[in-house]
């Protein structure tokens, strides 16, 4: 059986309407299930998966590792919430192993990223390292495979 | 040099395949959206691929025993029983094919003396017909119907049946109709079995793919059938393999060994390669084939009620990735109606009557397509119907 959630996760798009179809259940159902799931935060929004290379708009990504120390009472949580706010920030995880933040910062070139890591990122308190590894390509996102050219069998087909 | 007189009659009296021509139109056409191939859509999961690489990189590239290798035998057998609570003994009974094809040329042409009779449902898969004729068997066809949701029924069978008849060749989950026989449809046709000295060659090729919550029953599972059952299962639509040509045949000991010869005198082994990739995908690959499988049943909802909206009947396929429309309401026969379909609006589906007589004023419809085809395919098939 395939969950809402799995559905939407593959296609965004699906509107309440062919996902009953497809889960062999009626539209209203499948409505009520959705906004439940938007009002519990398990749908935290939806977006669209896009290649920027292929688009006239200047962009480069970083991952960056950080290294904090964790803060009395708050742990990680207060030093997150200081670097999450950031706009360039596009995505905050905590790790396990050798450092704690990985940290995913979008900006028009290089300079732009060194500078917001220099200036604003370093400078967070409990912050106590940084090393910043640029994106150089992007095969595959969020389980979706970027434009690679393949080679194709030739067709055949068959009863 | 006339080959009329040099090529072999049964050769020649046997029809090529009837819908060729359909997909040499297709191939020429940009736009097109195919609802007409028999194959999965995916590739074959990447880890099964990898094992394959890896098979070659450590130079595993000689025959294997003819039976096929030990440790992939051993796991068809745990697959087969965890899966469908079959008992076979991968030593004696279990023999590797080049695909779910061969297995069912070694069951008949190891079963049939000339003129025993083979019984044939139809519509079904194109190959049982052929391969009975070359064996100097005769077929002997039952029509399964709409109203019977294309299964056969114990009636059919035994009117089908006479001091000749040698094989009974089941195909569910079916080709073309999406078909399925549940336990008791099983038991029906066990009852008349019984007792006889009939034999059941199962095509099982689309076991994993049933829907509703349903699972596949095998007919050797049923009391007094697996004597006289040679199970024939596959990698192909399971898998996504199609192009590993990897099946097998599991049946009892004194037909395992008759078949083995034959196949060892023309084929030898199934491909060694295709063989350590069947190796991985029976013990890492249950939760692909949850996934394909997952996949095609929203599809099948979708491709169902499409057409049902479109008003055109069409029957519950619980099995396979095939949903068989019936077009009777058209006027058009299948063969006009998929041709005209094809060349105004570019949707590629094989007509019914390609599978059997009863299956004329059907279409095969393959939902092993991606979701925007299926729903584009279905609104092209609507602006079709307005034209009619």
């Amino acid at each position: 059986m395939q969950s809402i959630l799995k559905l939407l996760k593959n296609d965004g798009r699906l509107d309440a309407r062919r996902l009953a179809v497809i889960l062999g259940t009626t539209e209203d159902d499948v409505a009520a299930k959705i906004k439940q799931l938007e009002k519990d935060h398990i749908i935290i929004g939806y977006t669209a998966l896009i290649d920027w290379e292929k688009t006239s708009e200047e962009m480069v990504t970083a991952l960056i590792e950080v290294q904090v120390t964790p803060q009395r009472g708050e742990g990680f949580e207060g030093i997150a919430e200081r670097i999450y706010q950031f706009d360039e920030v596009e995505s905050l995880y905590l790790m396990s192993g050798g450092y704690d933040f990985a940290v995913t910062i979008v900006g028009k070139s290089m300079k732009d990223v060194a500078q917001f890591v220099a200036t604003k990122l370093s400078t967070v308190d409990g912050v106590r390292g940084t090393a910043t590894h640029f994106i150089l390509k992007k095969y595959k996102e969020s389980g979706v495979l970027f434009d690679v050219q393949e080679l194709k069998q030739e067709p055949s087909y068959q009863l | 040099m006339n080959y009329d007189n040099i090529i072999s009659r049964v050769a020649r009296d046997i029809p090529p395949s009837g819908i060729r021509k359909f997909f040499d139109i297709l191939s020429d056409m940009d736009d097109a959206i195919s609802l007409g191939v028999g194959e999965p859509d995916y590739q074959t999961p990447w880890h099964i691929r990898e094992t394959g690489i890896w098979s070659l990189t450590k130079g595993f590239t000689k025959y294997t025993s003819n039976s096929g290798l030990m440790e992939l035998r051993r796991e068809i057998c745990r697959y087969q029983r965890r899966r469908f609570g079959l008992d076979y003994d991968w030593e004696h009974e279990t023999l590797v094919t080049v695909g779910g094809s061969e297995a069912i040329d070694l069951t008949i042409r190891t079963l049939c003396n000339p003129g025993d009779e083979v019984i044939i449902h139809e519509p079904s898969f194109v190959c049982y017909k052929p391969i009975a004729q070359l064996a100097g068997a005769v077929p002997v066809v039952i029509d399964t119907k709409a109203e019977n949701n294309f299964r056969i029924t114990a009636d059919e069978l035994r009117a089908a049946i006479t001091p000749r008849t040698k094989l009974l060749v089941l195909s569910y989950p079916n080709n073309p109709t999406g078909a399925i026989m549940e336990r008791a449809d099983l038991e029906a046709l066990a009852e008349v079995l019984r007792g006889t000295d009939i034999c059941v060659v199962s095509d099982e090729i689309y076991a994993e793919l049933t829907y509703n919550g349903k699972t596949h029953v095998s007919i050797a599972s049923v009391d007094g059938m697996r004597e006289r059952t040679v199970v024939v299962g596959g990698f192909s639509k399971a898998y996504s393999m199609t192009g590993w040509r990897m099946g097998y045949a599991l049946a009892p000991a004194e037909i395992i060994s008759q078949m083995t010869k034959i196949h060892q005198y023309a084929i030898m082994c199934a491909p060694t390669t295709s063989q350590y990739a069947g190796i991985e995908a029976l013990r890492e690959g249950d939760i692909d084939i949850e996934r394909m499988r997952d996949d095609y049943e929203g599809r099948r909802r979708v491709i169902i009620s499409g057409f049902r909206e479109l008003g055109l009947e069409c029957f519950e396929a619980e099995g396979a990735f095939y949903c068989f429309p019936c077009i009777k309401s058209t006027g058009l026969s299948s063969e006009e109606f998929a041709e005209r379909l094809l060349l105004s609006e570019k949707v590629a589906a094989v007509p019914g009557g390609a599978f059997g007589k009863s299956g004329e004023g059907f279409l095969r419809c393959c939902y092993a397509a991606s979701m925007q085809d299926i729903e584009e395919a279905l609104e092209r098939i609507g602006r079709f119907l307005k034209t009619l």
